[in-house]
């Protein structure tokens, strides 16, 4: 019975862990991210610099600690840094935030959490997925996220990729046009296929340990506190089994 | 020296007699298994929670402006901040499984029967406490969801017929969950409720003493003693169960730690995504979902069609369960000695209650409801059918000792 019970309350766990997939045009595209190659995360903080601290901030991370947590050098630090900003600043974004909500419609979201909001396999799907379509404000759509405010940014890297449109039946009858995959542009961005792919991989990499850079120290700190747990927990086992040696059943 | 001393305060306080007749002489069955280290276990969650309580509000700022901020700043920015968050977060669905698991094993073992009656309806008092507090401590790191899930909440106090707009409007202190709702839940949460729990607590642990431990068979030991009084069958709590809880206690931190330091966000059931995003009172998010411990009762209350009814449901799940004692008419205690019918009864209960907190994170479709509507009639059927199978019930002959 009591098994019974706890073979149930094991699988309704599973159940209740396992997520649910989304109703996207196109698959999310699986990325793995090795917070222990700081190469990696720093290549991406440079990426993140360039391309999205134009119009994003990042307000909760500090310069400096991204420079201590990835072991930079002074001169590596200072290619991160913006003009006339310290160390110990916070990551501020150069576009007064009125003129971005003018130009863009939005005020682009800060981007300290966005990794935890919407997870590593969302955003290198979404930053892959920008696709071509000329009634958009920037020419582009999104394949995960339509009618997104954001111009493709890696269009100059990637090129612009090509819409693939499947006619759907809508119950009533008629037929829709709906995006069903993404093809290959029709002029090649300056970036080779693989390299744009690390490329974008190293920023996702980046924004994930920005988004919480406790994940570092928690990793490390993890199997020192889970051993001494386990050494503590093996002693009162035997602490235990000495002090009940005395305690004995009655005969039946 | 320190002897004398001792004496000195043991003449004034009666601290050698609440060491007796709490832990040395305090007697307890001998036959605990696996589901009685509950017990010391939420006794140190309990303890966690204050302590990392009060380091927490060391560095929160509980204000609109500032809250959403002050967490990141705690994350990042205060040396072991992260940890302690982090303790704190995991500690409160740490705290429910417990709890629930506490719980299921009265219910296996009639822990709340005759005369154990007031232990039990303490035990509902906390959980009723805890819950409030857990609700009102989610709300302060607003984020979207600790925003649009006290929204949701509060709001179904305003379904109440007549007093229901007032009422919501007096808890929030506003028209909307705001800045005054955050400082208020934020006094209520480190102080008011902390209080109450530990007062609750402290009836719940001295009701226990008065009439002591059940146990897995059932039997008083109380009825058995030898030539010098003791129970045959109890022991002394100090010092073979401190060992023992010792022991269970390893064990839990382990599970415990290694949440916090490798799956802190418990896969979006502890930290949910939603909540790293500020609270934004203009965009109210996709899909609403309770943390993971409130979702049975949130997908009752979902069930229901009147909102009104359906919120005097969700009480009543939990209000039902004070009746517990009287429900049960049967004198048999453990499961181990009652019959087919009440194991059948047990567990769809508590497949059931599985099942509606599955049920109440997901949105709202055709079948979810469906499926809702028949855990919730499971959930309240057990009680009734409780009621009727106790009284005629062919249970097994309860052994005079325990095995």
């Amino acid at each position: 019975m009591i098994r019974a019970i706890f073979t149930v309350i094991a699988s309704m766990t599973l159940v209740v862990v396992a997520q649910a997939s989304e109703g996207y045009a196109i698959p999310l595209k699986h990325v793995s991210v090795d917070l222990s190659d700081k190469a990696a995360l720093y290549r991406g903080a440079l990426t993140f610099q360039a391309q999205c601290a134009t119009c994003h901030t990042a307000k909760y991370m500090r310069y400096g600690r991204v420079a201590s947590d990835l072991h930079l050098s002074d001169d590596q630090a200072k290619a991160l840094l913006p003009p006339k900003l310290k160390l110990g600043d916070e990551m501020v974004s150069f576009m007064p935030a009125d003129y971005a909500a003018a130009v863009f419609g939005v005020e682009p979201p800060d981007l300290s959490l966005i990794a935890r909001v919407r997870g590593s396999d969302w955003l290198y799907t979404y930053l892959t997925s920008f696709y071509a379509d000329p009634t958009k404000r920037w020419g582009v759509n999104n394949a995960i996220f339509p009618d997104v405010n954001m111009p493709d940014v890696f269009a100059a890297q990637q090129g612009v990729l090509e819409p693939v449109y499947t006619d759907v039946k809508m119950p009533d009858g008629s037929t829709e046009k709906r995006l069903s995959g993404l093809k290959p542009p029709v002029i090649p961005g300056s970036m080779p296929h693989e390299e744009f792919n690390s490329m974008v991989k190293d920023l996702v990499a980046y924004m994930v340990y920005m988004s919480e850079p406790a994940k570092m120290q928690r990793m490390a700190y993890g199997p020192y506190v889970l051993g001494f747990i386990l050494i503590f927990t093996i002693l009162m086992f035997f602490l235990k089994k000495e002090y009940w040696r005395d305690i004995k059943k009655p005969q039946s | 020296m320190i002897q004398k001393l001792g004496k000195w305060v043991d003449d004034r306080l009666p601290l050698s007699h609440f060491w007796n007749a709490h832990l040395a002489k305090y007697y307890v069955p001998r036959n605990f298994n696996f589901w009685y280290y509950f017990g010391s276990i939420l006794l140190a969650v309990f303890a966690i929670q204050i302590v990392t309580g009060i380091w927490l509000a060391m560095n929160y700022k509980p204000s609109a402006a500032e809250a959403f901020n002050s967490v990141e700043y705690i994350m990042r920015d205060v040396n072991w901040g992260w940890l302690i968050r982090y303790m704190h977060s995991t500690g409160a669905s740490f705290f429910f499984i417990a709890v629930y698991l506490h719980m299921f094993r009265g219910l296996m073992y009639g822990s709340y029967k005759k005369p154990r009656e007031l232990i039990w309806i303490f035990g509902v008092l906390i959980l009723l406490t805890l819950m409030a507090e857990a609700f009102m401590g989610y709300l302060l790191p607003w984020g979207q969801m600790s925003f649009w899930g006290a929204q949701v909440i509060i709001s179904l106090f305003g379904s109440i017929p007549y007093i229901g707009p007032d009422l919501a409007l007096w808890i929030r202190g506003d028209y909307v969950v705001s800045d005054v709702t955050l400082n208020r839940f934020f006094a209520l949460h480190v102080i008011a409720l902390p209080l109450v729990l530990l007062f609750l607590i402290g009836g719940h642990i001295m009701a226990l003493h008065e009439v002591g431990s059940n146990n897995p068979d059932g039997v008083e030991i109380k009825t058995n003693k030898d030539e010098h009084g003791k129970p045959m069958d109890g022991i002394p709590f100090h010092p073979y169960y401190t060992v023992k809880d010792l022991f269970g206690l390893g064990v839990f931190l382990f599970f415990f730690a290694a949440v916090i330091f490798y799956w802190p966000d418990g896969g979006g059931k502890f930290l949910e995504a939603p909540n790293f995003i500020p609270a934004d009172p203009l965009k109210t998010p996709e899909h609403i979902a309770p943390v993971w411990y409130f979702a049975p009762h949130y997908a009752i209350l979902r069930a229901i069609p009147d909102k009104f009814l359906g919120v005097v449901a969700m009480g009543s799940a939990i209000l039902i369960l004070f009746f517990l004692p009287w429900l049960d008419r049967n004198a048999v205690k453990s499961i181990r000695y009652r019959s087919m019918a009440f194991k059948i009864l047990l567990f769809s209960f508590v497949f059931a209650f599985l099942g509606l907190g599955y049920l109440g994170t997901q949105p709202v479709t055709y079948w979810n409801t469906l499926f809702s509507r028949i855990f919730a009639f499971i959930y309240f059927g057990f009680f009734v059918a409780l009621f009727l199978v106790s009284k005629f019930e062919t249970t097994k002959p309860v052994p005079e000792r325990v095995k």
